[in-house]
């Protein structure tokens, strides 16, 4: 199986390990993912005001590049492969409202000019969803080292589940991160705050309020006895993650939790090496943890 | 219409119709759809920071009141649809809290400036944080 | 000399509103000069290669708003021109000894990248044919040798920077990517090392004496036959 795929600009720069750890573990499911020539930015977030036209252009000009590539006879699917929760859900409802509202779509090609003009058949995945497809027994078959005793808390945040039109599972009852970490052999932990906000971008200008958001997530997986969080977005990770320093500046008393990316636990489910797993590029570093559970070697 | 015990009363006038209106457009929502049951605000993760409820916010909607744009929520959202799944009456509150921003924005009004960030900030903070935010926050 | 009265090739161009017949065979700043007026600044080298003659310019007919350099571009008629010598714009100070070549790079000094809506307005703007929008997208992404490779031709006119609606000065970011580029990709040009080493050992010393006792007019005369002794 081979595919487009689409990084996003912090798969390449703060999340390079959810990026190696994606592209590894695809590679052990005979999938392998070729990244969009030209890609530019997605926008991060979707535009929602019913007018808006420019911030179209960037989420489309993506959608034209896997047109591209199929003319090239590079791949023979339009289905474009996204990791980045934001991404996914920016250029997922580009595609939708573009293609519902011939008049913007118009505009969008006036202003483009010389981009050919987009099929609009490309099928924006989540590679959570190519997993499902995949099926959940095929990912439990590639697994080495089942994940046992490993306590995991999944955290969705917002735009995997919401708005309801464009969610990747049942917003109200999300199974898809819980199968995939049975499927691993781990534990799961349900957090009644799996979906709650994590502060997102107030990291930027409030993130005190971005911290008290975060901390109510990870205090309630330290009170259920999680090891560890696991999450599908990079802003996620820095809020829950790297962040965790801020939390402590509020709540001196909070304990730190490792936030890895869920394709680390296939990474190391599937055996693969310290390379694709790539744990030390995590804050808090999960390494001790993992080493305590026998999962990894002690160093 | 006399005004009642607080000294104050509502007036109402074309004004008050074009806001609404404008409101709708941008956001492409049905305002009179709310019948204020609150569940926006109770689902919402951020109201503790907010001066408004987001219901309140859509109250003076509503009534084409602009006072809609005097408080801190349409800013302190973060569009995490929370109030999208669960409104009864099929509400997407995110989207009248982005047509709330944009008529600030579009009036030259920027929520937040780059250059307040220093370079350990900067060098801190991921793009996806820092493109959203400008996003959301400048026009 | 080309400027040749021929009436037959004369073209109608409208200078900042005033309108001047000229030859239709002129550069813009050929063409300028002829109807009078005098650069004391937005001229440079008249070769195309320094940027200081970035001008703006619709074509009757047309609603679309163009950019080129006043030395290359030929005058066309009815041709409306307004010349931007300079973009205003913050050159950030940095040691290229303290950064890395990442992403972060540019996100320190120039965070407004994270503003590109891709509108692609700047590779339009860019009279260089430069895909301005690609290296700016290629720098947000951290991608230093594809920003490097694609903006080498830039040379700093400014006319992107005046068009982006995202404010993001564009050619700064080029300069950047291109010296990290040049510091931490390519590497140092060993050939440079090698003669600045000749040059330390002295290899030269005895040459640079020597011109160094000639007077004004051996030296000018050695400066005017250069090529022959070559």
């Amino acid at each position: 199986m081979r595919l487009p795929y689409y990084p996003g600009c912090t798969l390449k720069t703060d999340a390079q390990n959810f990026e190696t750890s994606t592209l590894e573990a695809a590679k052990t499911l005979d999938i392998e993912l070729v990244e969009l020539p030209r890609w530019n930015c997605c926008g991060t977030v979707h535009a929602l005001a019913k007018d808006d036209v420019i911030h179209y252009l960037a989420p489309i000009r993506n959608l034209i590049r896997v047109d591209e590539m199929i003319a090239n006879g590079e791949i023979e699917d339009g289905k474009l492969v996204t990791q980045c929760v934001m991404c996914w859900n920016t250029i997922k409802r580009a595609n939708t409202a573009a293609l519902e509202d011939p008049d913007k779509m118009e505009k969008i090609r006036g202003i483009m000019e010389k981009e050919p003009e987009y099929s609009g058949k490309v099928e924006v995945l989540h590679f959570l969803e190519l997993l499902k497809e995949k099926g959940w027994e095929t990912i439990t078959g590639a697994v080495k080292l089942p994940l046992e005793g490993l306590k995991v808390a999944p955290y969705y945040g917002c735009l995997l589940l919401r708005p309801r039109e464009f969610a990747l599972d049942d917003p109200d009852n999300p199974r898809i991160i819980e199968d995939l970490l049975e499927a691993l052999g781990a534990e799961v932990v349900d957090l009644a705050y799996k979906s709650k906000c994590c502060g997102a971008y107030h990291a930027v200008h409030m993130k005190e309020v971005s911290a008290e958001l975060s901390h109510k997530i990870l205090s309630q997986a330290n009170e259920m006895g999680a090891d560890m969080v696991v999450t599908a977005c990079p802003l996620c990770e820095f809020n829950l993650g790297k962040r965790q320093h801020e939390i402590k500046k509020l709540h001196p008393e909070f304990s730190s939790i490792p936030v890895v990316y869920y394709t680390q636990l296939m990474a190391l489910a599937f055996g693969l090496n310290e390379e694709a797993t790539a744990f030390e590029e995590n804050t808090p570093d999960p390494r001790p943890l993992l080493a305590e559970k026998g999962l990894i070697m002690e160093r | 219409m006399s005004p009642g015990k607080s000294g104050q009363y509502l007036t109402f006038g074309p004004e008050n119709a074009s806001f609404k209106a404008k409101i709708e457009e941008l956001s492409g929502e049905n305002i009179d759809l709310c019948m204020q049951c609150g569940g926006c605000s109770s689902g919402c993760p951020l109201t503790e920071e907010m001066e408004f409820l987001p219901s309140t916010v859509i109250r003076y909607v509503q009534l084409g009141m602009e006072e809609a744009l005097d408080s801190n929520t349409p800013w302190v959202c973060i569009t995490c649809f929370n109030c999208e799944v669960r409104c009864p009456r099929g509400i997407d509150v995110a989207n009248v809290m982005e047509a709330l921003r944009q008529v600030a924005l579009r009036a030259k009004y920027d929520r937040f400036s780059l250059d307040e960030l220093t370079s350990e900030e900067l060098m801190e903070l991921p793009q996806i944080a820092i493109i959203s935010n400008q996003r959301k926050l400048t026009g | 000399m080309i400027m040749e009265n021929n009436e037959s090739n004369m073209v109608t161009i409208h200078v900042m509103g005033k309108s001047h017949e000229v030859p239709g065979d002129l550069t813009i700043m050929k063409a300028m000069e002829y109807a009078g007026h005098q650069f004391r600044r937005g001229s440079g080298c008249r070769g195309g290669y320094c940027g200081a003659c970035a001008t703006i310019y619709r074509t009757k007919g047309s609603y679309k708003l163009l950019g080129a350099l006043a030395c290359q571009k030929m005058v066309e008629d009815d041709m409306y021109i307004a010349q931007i010598p300079f973009s205003p714009a913050e050159k950030k100070s940095y040691d290229i000894n303290d950064l890395r070549a990442d992403a972060n790079a540019f996100m320190v000094h120039y965070p407004e990248i994270s503003r590109c809506l891709s509108c692609n307005t700047c590779t339009k703007a860019c009279p260089q044919d430069i895909m301005v929008m690609d290296y700016v997208q290629a720098a947000l992404r951290g991608d230093v040798s594809e920003a490097a490779k694609l903006s080498f031709d830039c040379i700093s006119c400014g006319l992107c920077a005046i068009r982006c609606p995202a404010e993001i000065v564009p050619y700064n970011i080029a300069q950047l990517a291109r010296r990290l580029y040049s510091k931490y990709v390519d590497g140092p040009a060993e050939h440079v090392l090698e003669k600045l080493k000749e040059v330390e050992e002295g290899k030269f010393d005895a040459e640079i004496a020597e011109l160094q006792s000639l007077d004004r007019e051996a030296l000018k005369e050695r400066y005017e036959t250069r090529e022959k002794r070559l």
